[in-house]
C-alpha cells in the first residue's frame, strides 16, 4: 500500500471518528462535543394506557414472521423504572444555530412496523424509506404544515427519497396495513434525542447559555425545562409525563 | 364458412354448458342457514337462463350450418315485419325472463335481506376503512361505548372512535381485526364505513352486502360449520383494494367463549 492511500485511509478514518463523536442524544444528530451536556430521563407518573397486541392475520407474512412474540401498539412504550421510550427530547429554545443536517436518515417497513417508531429529521434533510417486506406498502404522512403525500411502495422497489421542509410533528401511517404508525419529527435544531427503552437522553456540545429542553410523546404532549451551561459542565435533568390509562 | 361458423358455435355451447353442468366453478360449500335457499335459487337461474342460451345457441348453429353457404340465389326471408318487430320481440323475451327471475328470486333475498334479525342474536359492530376490516364486540357489561368519529385514531386501535376516557361503556369494548363467532348462533352485524363504500363478502356465507358511509347497515346470518374463511372486499375502493381482507372464524360455542375471555384480558 502506497503511502498516498495510508495518508488517505487515516483521512477517512479521522472524518469518521470526529462523526461519531459529534453525535447527541441516541438518535441525535451531528454537534460538536465540546461544550457542555444536557441529559437525563423521561418518566410517567400515574396509570399509562394499556398497549393492545396487534393482530396482522391480513398480511400473513408479517403474522408469520411475529408468531412467536406480538408486537404492540408503541403510543406509549413504557420500561422499567417508569422510563418512556420513543419521547423526542430536543432544544426547543436558546439554539445557538445549528448547521444545515445533510446525512440521509433511514425509515424501513419491515414485518409491517416502522422502525424506527419516532424518527427525527432537520428540515431539508435526505430521508430514505424502504420497503423490506415482500409485499406493498403504501406510506402516508399526514402532515399539515408541510405538503401531504401517500406513495404505494411494492416489494423490491427502490428507496423513496423524501425530506420535509418545515419543523413539524408529523404522524405516518400506512394506507394498506392500519397498524402500522410512526412518527417523523422535523427539528431545526440539530440538539436532538429518542429516548430509549430507560428513557435516558442526552444532548451535547452545547455552548454556554440559557436553554429550553422539550421532550415530546405522542400521546402526552410536552413538558419542558429550562436549564442553563455555563461551561463544559453536565447538567442532569428529569422530564416527568403525568399519565392516564384512557 | 357457415358450416364452420356452426361448429365452432355447437362447441362452445356444449363445452360452456359441461363447465356449469360439473360444477366447474361453483361457489365453495355453503355453511350458513339461509345459504341452501339461495343456492336453490342459483340453481333455477343457472337452468332457466341455461336452457334459454342452449337452445338459442344451438338454434343459431342449426341456422348457419343449413342456410349459411347457400348460394341458390334466392332472396333471404325477413322476419315478419322487418328488423324492428324482431328487435322488440326479443327484448320482450329476455326482459320477461329477467322479470319472472327477479321476482321469483325476491322472495329468497327478501328471507335473507329484509327479515328482521333473531331477537337473541350476538350483535358485532363492523368498520370498514381503506384498507381493512375491524370487528367490535360489546365485551363483559354488554353494552357498546358511544361512537365519536372525530375520535377515530389509528394509532392506538381506536378504529371506532371511542371515548374511553369519559364513557365507561367504551373501555371494555373488543374491537379485533377479525370475525370470531360462535357455530349455529344468529350473528347481527351493524356495518359501518369510515371514508368509502366497501363490501362484505363471504361466498361460504352466501352473503355479500356492501357498506355504504353514513349508514348503518344491519346484516343478520347464522354459520353452521366450524372453520376459518376469507372475508373480502368487493367494492373497488381505491390502491390497496386489492388487500382488503379479513378472517372469519367459526367457532364451537366453547372456543367462542375462551376466546372472549382472552380478548377481554388484553383490554
Amino acid at each position: 500500500m502506497r503511502i498516498r492511500d495510508l495518508l488517505l485511509l487515516g483521512g477517512v478514518a479521522l472524518l469518521g471518528t470526529a462523526m461519531m463523536a459529534g453525535r447527541g442524544g441516541r438518535g441525535g444528530r451531528g454537534a460538536p462535543a465540546a461544550g457542555g451536556t444536557i441529559s437525563g430521563k423521561v418518566t410517567f407518573t400515574g396509570t399509562p394506557p394499556k398497549m393492545k397486541p396487534i393482530d396482522m392475520a391480513k398480511e400473513p407474512f408479517c403474522a408469520k414472521e411475529h408468531a412467536a412474540a406480538p408486537v404492540f401498539t408503541e403510543n406509549v412504550v413504557t420500561g422499567p423504572g417508569n422510563s418512556l421510550r420513543w419521547v423526542a427530547v430536543y432544544i426547543s429554545a436558546g439554539d445557538q444555530g445549528s448547521s444545515p443536517a445533510t446525512e440521509t436518515v433511514r425509515l424501513d417497513q419491515k414485518n409491517c412496523q416502522y422502525i424506527p417508531h419516532v424518527l427525527v429529521v432537520q428540515p431539508n434533510q435526505p430521508l430514505d424509506i424502504y420497503n423490506d417486506d415482500p409485499h406493498s406498502h403504501n406510506i402516508h404522512p399526514l402532515a399539515k404544515v408541510n405538503p401531504e403525500w401517500n406513495k404505494s411502495q411494492p416489494a423490491g422497489a427502490p428507496p423513496i427519497h423524501a425530506k420535509w421542509e418545515l419543523p413539524e410533528f408529523i404522524p405516518v401511517k400506512c394506507n394498506v396495513h392500519p397498524w402500522m404508525h410512526g412518527w417523523h419529527v422535523v427539528l431545526t435544531t440539530s440538539h436532538y434525542a429518542v429516548t430509549g427503552e430507560d428513557g435516558a437522553f442526552s444532548l451535547q456540545g452545547l455552548p454556554p447559555g440559557k436553554y429550553t429542553v422539550t421532550a415530546w410523546q405522542e400521546q402526552f404532549g410536552t413538558q419542558s425545562q429550562d436549564v442553563t451551561i455555563t461551561g463544559t459542565e453536565t447538567k442532569t435533568i428529569n422530564l416527568v409525563f403525568k399519565a392516564t390509562p384512557y | 364458412m357457415g358450416k364452420l361458423f356452426a361448429v365452432v358455435v355447437t362447441i362452445i355451447t356444449l363445452v360452456a354448458t359441461a363447465i356449469f353442468v360439473a360444477h366447474v366453478w361453483w361457489p365453495p360449500t355453503d355453511i350458513s342457514v339461509h345459504g341452501p335457499a339461495i343456492d336453490h335459487q342459483l340453481r333455477e337461474t343457472m337452468v332457466s337462463a341455461g336452457i334459454l342460451f342452449v337452445v338459442s345457441q344451438l338454434a343459431l348453429a342449426l341456422f348457419a350450418w343449413q342456410y349459411g353457404d347457400r348460394k341458390d340465389g334466392r332472396p333471404i326471408k325477413l322476419f315478419p315485419g322487418g328488423a324492428t318487430p324482431m328487435v322488440v320481440l326479443a327484448i320482450v323475451l329476455v326482459g320477461a325472463e329477467i322479470l319472472a327471475l327477479t321476482f321469483v328470486g325476491s322472495k329468497v333475498w327478501a328471507s335473507v335481506f329484509q327479515s328482521p334479525p333473531d331477537p337473541n342474536s350476538l350483535v358485532i359492530d363492523v368498520q370498514a376503512e381503506q384498507f381493512a376490516f375491524y370487528f367490535r364486540y360489546p365485551g363483559p357489561d354488554g353494552s357498546f361505548g358511544a361512537t365519536h368519529p372525530e375520535l377515530i385514531n389509528e394509532a392506538n386501535e381506536n378504529y371506532f372512535g371511542l371515548d374511553p376516557a369519559h364513557d365507561v361503556d367504551a373501555r371494555d369494548d373488543i374491537v379485533v381485526p377479525s370475525l370470531a363467532i360462535p357455530v349455529n348462533r344468529p350473528v347481527l352485524l351493524r356495518m359501518h364505513a369510515k371514508d368509502v363504500n366497501h363490501s362484505f363478502y363471504v361466498p361460504e356465507l352466501r352473503i355479500q352486502q356492501d357498506f355504504v358511509p353514513g349508514l348503518v347497515i344491519p346484516l343478520h346470518f347464522t354459520a353452521t360449520r366450524t372453520g376459518k374463511y376469507e372475508i373480502v372486499c368487493t367494492q373497488l375502493c381505491g390502491l390497496g383494494h386489492y388487500n382488503m381482507r379479513a378472517y372469519l372464524e367459526v367457532m364451537s360455542p366453547e372456543q367462542f367463549d375462551q376466546w372472549l375471555k382472552e380478548k377481554v384480558a388484553q383490554q
